[in-house]
């Protein structure tokens, strides 16, 4: 059956109230009070940050650095504070 | 294809609206990453059932049923047998995915009859340790010394908590479940390993996640992953299997003390000396009685 | 085709297992226990192809029922009384998830004191929950309306669950004549089970989550009663291919006996229906005109229906056996809401009877007529509502 999306009225609804539009639409990177940072010099590639993120917010690019998706980060700073080598670092939203 | 140890593929979307540093949501990540695309969940009235967000929306990319709160297991006993009679139920893995209220306390009588009835299922109960989604409030499962919303420290002390959890391993071991184990998002490749393990039984399954909450246990949400290592560290969790009757523990170190434990958590924090010195020999028995259970299991084994 | 003499719980259970239930999960509870063990009996001679859990509670088996039907299993359960009750807050879920699960319920009294005798108080209590309920008068008619629910309860335009009510002893464990429909003419009136949103890997969906104030809750409880509403048109089509598959003749929500010239009508559901007829047979030999309605169909409640039957009454007395406590007997009350502001509105008296399984006779429904005609004569209503065969 398609996608949910743009429901206006009872019509548009299913009979039975069931979901099936993926959550990404929701940002919850606004939640943040503190941002990750990635220090690419002090990056082992290790990916223990992509491995603990609660929000699957952390992706890992073809050279095997972690990309924030600043999108849906939180800001929980458990990638920060799991990584091996401190090169994540939580610096304050909106400096 | 594997990244840091554990499965690369996601079935959970971001944007769902679980708390910064939910420990829930790092084990149903790391659960679905072992059961993968067949798979069909179902949960109870809990964090879960709000996190994925409100109708049309869903952060699982597996199929999800949300059910009333006492009937987890008997939910996910209704969905095997449905699978089992259309012929499908070969290739998919059902999963019932409850928090600590929904396993031990109002939906244990449900647990208790999809045991003893042998479905083929795997049971996660995610403990953080208090009914979370309601507020905090105290379940079977909140540890001895831990101060909740319906366990106040009073005024003039006291009215913590000074029960300890019920042991739902032991309770499912007396079911003679042919497969239990006690896993740790912060031990991701044990949690990997045993997962995998659960999902190849022919029977049901019961596994025992941690699961930090930082709202709950009030720490700062980074200190999550580190908090599950003290606590395994402690034995205050430790990780272990049943399996056919044998007891096998897969982290065998016990070297911190439960203080440093207490000490990051300010649902702990109005613990006087003499209690703690309590605990720390309630955890050292507990330790030694799982110690006992290994050893003598194994050798009945032989 | 094949005639039995059989109990209504084992008509019950035929009723099940020629709807070829796949999963059945069900907890005994007297008088209902037959049907469960007819069922495991039938399972375990291979006559059935069922998955059957033996649940640890009534709350577990309708759990179990939702979400194998959610599955895309036909289900199927039976209950009574305390265990009707104990269900209360899966049968919201099962009519909120739109899941087309049929079961059968013994009508029994609640406790305490415990009394394993008929009663509707069970069902009654259930009434908002959002199921279509059945009453039945007969064996036959409890298994013939169990085929008939899977087919109403599973059309995409409807999605409700059905509860078919049987009396206690009188029905469930009293032997009486019936029809065995053969599988194939079953099989062709009620096809495989064709669920609307199935859990499915390869369309993963979730089902049943949050919705708040400003989002669509209200809209999802508006669409359960436009699917109420399309049940009485639906059920009479039904019936009538029934009729034609098997040559048994069912007349929707309500049954009419001598009501087209009846002067006072009286109301009655379940097996004392019986019993009623044959007092009308009794005054109508004298030549008093006196009629029946047998309330069939209680929800969704058939206010039309009713009040085209009632056009020439001039005296209603409706007999409840089951009790509001803090007002009055349920289907007094709901039709005399339908009677009002209707152009003909005869005078209504409530009749509460056979609670606890008090046994009806002949002898207590001709006092009720007596009692409505001096009413009539008198044109006042001694006591509108009546327990009528207690010891006062």
């Amino acid at each position: 059956m398609k996608k949910l999306e743009k429901l206006s009225s009872i019509k548009d609804l299913p009979e039975a109230p069931i979901s099936n539009v993926p959550s990404l639409n929701q940002k919850t990177g606004t939640w943040r009070v503190f941002r990750p940072e990635v220090d690419k010099d002090k990056c082992i590639k290790c990916s223990i940050c992509w491995r603990c993120c609660p929000d699957i917010a952390i992706d890992v690019d073809e050279e095997g650095f972690p990309i924030i998706n600043y999108d849906y980060c939180k800001g929980c700073g458990i990638c920060a504070h799991e990584c091996p080598k401190t090169a994540i670092r939580m610096e304050r939203e909106g400096k | 294809m594997k990244r840091a140890g554990i499965p690369t593929e996601e079935f959970i979307y971001s944007g769902h609206t679980a708390c910064p540093g939910c420990g829930a949501m790092l084990v149903a990540r790391y659960l679905l990453k072992v059961l993968g695309k067949n798979t069909i969940m179902n949960i109870p009235a809990c964090c879960f059932a709000a996190i994925p967000g409100t109708f049309p929306d869903t952060c699982l990319g597996i199929p999800l049923l949300y059910n009333a709160f006492e009937t987890t297991a008997a939910t996910a006993s209704g969905i095997e047998a449905a699978l089992k009679i259309k012929g499908k139920k070969e290739k998919i893995t059902v999963v019932g995915f409850a928090g600590d209220g929904g396993t031990a306390d109002i939906g244990i009588q449900a647990l208790s009859g999809a045991i003893e009835r042998g479905h083929e299922i795997m049971y996660v109960c995610y403990d953080n340790e208090a009914y979370m989604n309601t507020g905090m409030q105290t379940s079977s499962l909140t540890p001895m010394g831990a101060t909740t919303t319906t366990n106040p420290v009073g005024k003039h002390g006291g009215g913590w908590r000074i029960r300890n959890k019920k042991n739902m391993m032991e309770i499912v071991a007396a079911h003679n479940i042919p497969y239990a184990a006690t896993v740790n998002p912060s031990y991701p490749m044990d949690f990997i390993k045993k997962i995998e393990k659960a999902k190849s039984i022919k029977g049901p399954s019961y596994i025992h996640a941690y699961s930090v909450c930082p709202t709950g246990w009030r720490y700062q949400p980074e200190l999550g992953l580190e908090i599950g290592r003290l606590a395994t560290e402690t034995g205050i969790f430790p990780l272990y299997e049943f399996e056919n009757g044998t007891y096998t523990i897969n982290y065998k170190k016990k070297t911190k003390q439960v203080i440093e434990y207490y000490k990051l958590q300010g649902r702990f924090r109005h613990l006087p000396e003499d209690f703690v010195k309590e605990v720390q020999t309630v955890i050292d028995k507990e330790w030694q009685r799982l110690q006992d259970k290994e050893e003598c299991s194994h050798r009945q084994k032989l | 085709m094949v005639k039995k003499i059989m109990t209504g719980d084992i008509a019950a259970a035929w009723g099940a297992r020629l709807s070829r239930a796949e999963v059945i999960a069900a907890y005994p509870i007297t008088p209902q226990t037959i049907i469960v063990e007819k069922l495991a009996q039938f399972v375990s001679d291979g006559e059935l192809k069922a998955e059957y859990l033996h649940v640890e509670s009534e709350h577990s088996a309708m759990a179990a029922c939702i979400a194998a039907s959610q599955t895309g299993a036909r289900t199927f359960t039976a209950t009574s009384s305390q265990g009707l009750v104990l269900m209360h807050e899966l049968l919201h879920w099962a009519s909120g998830a739109r899941t087309p699960v049929v079961m059968a319920n013994v009508n029994r009294a609640l406790a305490p004191p415990w009394n394993v005798w008929v009663e509707h108080t069970d069902m009654m209590s259930q009434r908002d929950t959002g199921w279509i309920q059945f009453y039945a008068e007969s064996n036959q008619e409890v298994l013939d309306t169990i085929i008939m629910s899977y087919k109403l309860c599973e059309d995409k335009e409807i999605q409700l669950p059905a509860m078919i009510g049987l009396d206690a002893f009188y029905l469930s464990h009293t032997s009486e004549i019936v029809d065995i429909p053969d599988q194939d003419s079953v099989d062709k009136f009620l096809p495989q089970y064709d669920p609307m949103y199935p859990l499915d890997i390869e369309n993963p969906l979730s089902i049943g989550s949050l919705s708040m104030p400003h989002q669509w809750y209200s809209e999802f409880r508006y669409k359960i009663q436009e699917a109420m509403e399309r049940v009485i048109p639906k059920l009479n089509q039904i019936e009538e291919e029934f009729y034609k598959e098997f040559g048994r003749k069912y007349t929707g929500p309500l049954e009419l006996y001598n009501t087209d010239d009846a002067e006072v009508v009286l109301i009655v559901s379940g097996a004392a229906a019986g019993t009623v007829k044959e007092t009308v047979d009794i005054f109508r030999k004298k030549g008093i005109k006196v009629g029946l309605i047998r309330l069939r169909m209680f929800r969704p409640f058939p206010s039309e229906e009713l009040n085209k039957a009632l056009s020439k009454a001039l005296f209603v007395g409706v007999i409840d056996r089951s009790f509001s406590f803090g007002h009055e007997g349920a289907i007094f009350s709901e039709l005399k809401a339908s009677l009002y502001g209707v152009k003909h509105s005869p005078p209504i008296k409530n009749f509460i009877l056979g609670i606890g399984g008090r046994d009806i006779t002949t002898d207590t429904i001709s006092r009720v007529y007596n009692n409505c005609f001096n009413c009539l004569k008198n044109n006042k209503i001694d006591n509108p509502v009546e327990w009528i065969d207690i010891r006062v």
